[in-house]
């Protein structure tokens, strides 16, 4: 799960910021052999990192970027979302649940220290460890020998040689090697654990890129990133180097775009989607990501269980508009749900049985609702809590008014003035209504999805979804060894989420970008951000 | 008149006490809980929440909250922010940067100001002060932001003139642009302070006295109406300063100055408690020294005002 905060930006000016999710994509080709100036300097935007630079303590869109860019794991995404060999020379298993990972010999981080088993060993040991707190540490919560609760070391991690060790999973998981090109897993060198404040401050990486020399992170300013020459893996930089300069508000970076002043960003403000496509042409991005925005309706609200919440969800979904919603609020910038993961992600697809739940059909949902009452008869406001400072209150009006107009209730919208509110009332169940709910993928996988979100007791239900079918079908997708199969289950699994609708699926969100005229070969990748290091400059 | 400075700096230690416990309990007021914000949408696991509140003090009782914090600001020790950074250096970063800012819309207001302002009040009903006075209007009912972004878009997307956002170090040419921003309000007001001023000074008796005396205009309109008017634009250019150093957030998030606005703003979403109260505090310290300082420069401007112990 990535975060992202916005400070001041132009619809912010009354209120608020915002924490605002952002996406990711995919798509199109990516290559190009220009005679490209290797040593010119590719600035760009981001955030000040919220957390030192750790792996396993990045989890929010800030410190992603710079640490995905100097970091390499096991294995990258490529632009499609494909695993591809980084630091691993192969990950083979026969089960799905014990993984032996070989490494490439003569990779070193920049210090020169040589990426070895150890190297990722004890970074997995340090993340996992609970006294550590570190924001990603539930990534290794599939490791034998994971506590959440007390400090325990991860058993399931054994050294064979220098180059080679294996990973033994509490239970098959075919996905797992997926996930190994997300932050968390990153290796870290022996000098990390010496200090690991002072190394978050300046860290020594493995990745295409390196920090330009000790102090290149300028607090609230930018960080400097220079090539690491001795990187070898499939990710060698077209370009000299990377500035990331950190904006407090996408309005800045849309204005300095405008102004040359940054090469490529990956948000567009609010304030600038009627205009950006003419502002830049056929430099402007906007495509889907692997972002799901959805609102839960929890279980335990009164009319919202059994047979009678089954109609009246279902009554719901279909009176919502979201074409109209995602062309007239969003300029086009979301994209329809068509199921509950994200058309950037291997194995989606848009014609799950039961998805037609999804398709605006008032008279159809008039009809549910009707049946719901035959039930127990309808009382009360249906309300979606959401958090003023997140932009969010046109499209909660606009569902609001849907279900209004559509149903013949009284809906509305219920803010809260900031994140943390909502979300703790949502953590501590003491809320009340509906709630809005995102999810963004940390690795582009269907299950990533749906086992943390909806998997009896999963970490993120925060509606407290239970369907011992479900789980069923997602245990199954997670023991196949293909993956072909495995996303069948998924997707079957997501039928029965059609006709229980835990969440009300609304839409993707699209990652919105732009780049100046003087770089080519932008291409952002399955998670929304550029790939920085195929970008060619003069 | 060392015993009075000494006396309103004595002063200033209740009025810091105060402010840091209102501040502090706003910011515990909060609702919601930061550590839980600080995981996005994702829901964190409890224990992890626990341990991390642990951590930040969260899970003390609001006054052991107050009391740690202030232990470890008279030890020189501001907090550390969720980042890990220390507060105090996030104060001595940001700072220089907005005051910089600060001190150079101050100086664009009060010489453009005073000079138009004066020249208005001097030239009563005439065309000059008729337009001064269309303009500084327009000027004053115009929100910040909206000069701002105009300006942002004008001079700096389309003719280039300067940057759009502040770069690297916040070097001075950066700030002109975000400083006009800011000091075009301010300007408005100070024409209309001085001009006000200047016109009731003239009309007084020793004013038409020097002018019996023959003494030049060159001498009276310096030396004797406009030092005697000066005393409400300097007690408003106080206030200003104050505004400046505290409320240019929006200019700052605009122009994207890594100042104080910003990251106080930054750290009033995240529920930093530390951060706030610090940055906070340094405020409320800068206002009381510069309205010492006022109070100090009114006897200078005016003889009649003394000091007593």
């Amino acid at each position: 799960m990535r975060i992202k905060r916005y400070g001041v930006g132009f619809a912010a000016l009354a209120v608020a910021s915002a924490l605002v999710l952002t996406g990711c994509s995919g798509g199109g080709a990516s290559t190009s052999t220009t005679s490209a100036n290797t040593t010119a300097i590719i600035s760009t935007n981001g955030s000040e990192p919220q957390n030192p630079l750790i792996p396993t303590n990045t989890n929010e869109t800030g410190g992603g970027k710079i640490t995905d860019n100097i970091f390499a794991g096991l294995v990258y995404y490529d632009e499609k979302g494909a695993p591809q060999n980084d630091m691993a020379d192969s990950i083979t298993t026969t089960d799905s649940t014990t993984f032996t990972i070989k490494i490439k010999p003569n990779e070193k981080f920049t210090n020169g220290e040589a990426v070895t088993s150890d190297s990722f060993i004890n970074a997995w040991q340090y993340g996992a460890l609970f006294s550590h707190t570190q924001l990603n540490s539930y990534f290794f919560e599939d490791i034998e020998g994971y506590n959440a609760e007390s400090d325990s070391v991860l058993t399931g991690l054994a050294k064979v040689d220098d180059q080679t060790f294996t990973v033994k999973l509490t239970s098959p998981q075919s996905d797992f090697p997926l996930r190994l090109g997300y932050t968390a897993f990153m290796p870290l060198p022996s000098v990390a654990f010496t200090d690991l404040a002072a190394f978050g401050e300046n860290p020594i990486g493995n990745g295409p890129y390196k920090l330009a020399s000790t102090g290149a992170w300028q607090h609230n300013v930018k960080i400097d990133l220079v090539v690491n020459p001795d990187y070898t893996g499939g990710r060698k930089p077209q370009n000299g180097g990377l500035t990331i300069k950190f904006y407090a508000s996408a309005d800045a970076q849309y204005a300095d775009l405008q102004s040359n002043a940054v090469d490529v960003i990956d948000q567009i403000p609010d304030s600038a989607y009627q205009t950006y496509t003419t502002d830049l042409g056929d430099r402007a991005v906007n495509q889907p990501a692997a972002i799901f925005q959805s609102f839960t309706i929890p279980g335990r609200l009164p009319h919202f269980s059994g047979e009678e919440g089954q109609l009246r969800r279902q009554a719901i979904s279909e009176a919502i508009d979201r074409d109209t919603i995602t062309k007239v609020i969003f300029e086009g910038t979301r994209t329809p749900a068509a199921d509950f993961t994200s058309p950037v992600i291997d194995g989606w697809s848009d014609s799950i049985a039961g998805s037609d739940v999804l398709k605006y059909n008032a008279d159809d949902a008039k009809a549910l609702w009707a049946k719901a009452d035959a039930i127990s008869p309808w009382s009360g406001t249906f309300q979606i809590a959401y958090n003023a400072d997140g932009g969010h209150q046109g499209w909660v009006d606009a569902v609001a008014n849907n279900l209004k107009n559509n149903l013949g209730i009284d809906a509305s919208g219920a803010p809260s003035p900031t994140f943390a509110q909502v979300r703790t009332a949502i953590t501590d169940r003491t809320i009340q209504t509906a709630f809005r709910t995102g999810w963004q993928a940390d690795y582009p996988g269907l299950f990533n999805f749906l086992g943390p979100i909806y998997a009896t007791g999963a970490g993120s239900n925060d509606g407290d979804y239970s369907n011992p079918a479900f789980d069923a079908l997602l245990a199954k997708g997670s023991s196949e060894t293909d993956t072909a199969a495995a996303n069948k289950d998924y997707q079957d699994a997501q039928s029965i989420l059609f006709k229980d609708l835990p969440v009300i699926p609304l839409w993707y969100s699209n990652v919105t970008g732009g780049y100046g005229t003087s770089v080519s070969n932008v291409h952002f990748g399955w998670n929304s951000v550029p790939l920085y290091y195929e970008i060619t400059k003069g | 008149m060392a015993g009075y400075i000494l006396r309103r700096l004595l002063q200033a230690i209740p009025v810091f006490i105060g402010t840091t416990f209102l501040i502090y309990f706003m910011v515990f007021a909060l609702p919601g809980d930061p550590i839980i914000a600080l995981f996005g949408d994702k829901t964190p696991n409890p224990a992890i929440v626990a341990q991390l509140r642990q951590q930040y003090h969260l899970d003390q009782p609001f006054i052991v909250q107050y009391l740690i914090y202030m232990g470890g600001i008279f030890q020189g020790n501001f907090g550390v922010s969720f980042s890990g950074q220390p507060v105090i250096e996030i104060l001595a970063r940001t700072f220089p940067v907005t005051l910089r800012l600060a001190v150079i819309a101050l100086l664009m207001e009060t010489i453009a100001g005073i000079l138009v302002g004066m020249v208005a009040g001097l030239r009563k009903g005439k065309l000059f002060d008729g337009t001064t006075l269309a303009i500084s209007l327009i000027l004053i009912s115009l929100p910040v932001f909206v000069i701002a972004f105009v300006a942002q878009f004008v001079f700096g997307v389309q003719l280039g003139w300067a940057r759009t956002t502040v770069g690297d170090g916040a070097p001075i040419q950066d700030l002109i642009l975000p400083a006009i921003v800011l000091a075009s309000i301010s300007f408005a007001q100070i024409v209309r302070l001085t001009r006000s001023s200047v016109i009731e000074t003239s009309s007084l008796d020793f004013v038409r006295t020097a002018y019996s005396k023959g003494l030049g205009r060159r001498r009276i309109i310096p030396v004797h109406i406009l030092r005697n008017s000066l005393i409400p634009v300097v007690t408003y250019l106080a206030t200003d300063f104050g505004v400046l150093l505290v409320g240019a957030t929006v200019t700052e998030g605009i122009f994207n100055v890594p100042g104080v606005g910003n990251t106080l703003y930054q750290a009033i979403i995240r529920g930093e408690g530390p951060t706030v109260v610090s940055f906070v505090t340094v405020m409320v310290l800068i206002y009381l020294l510069v309205n010492l300082a006022v109070d100090l420069l009114y006897g200078l401007l005016d003889p009649r005002i003394r000091y007593v112990k």
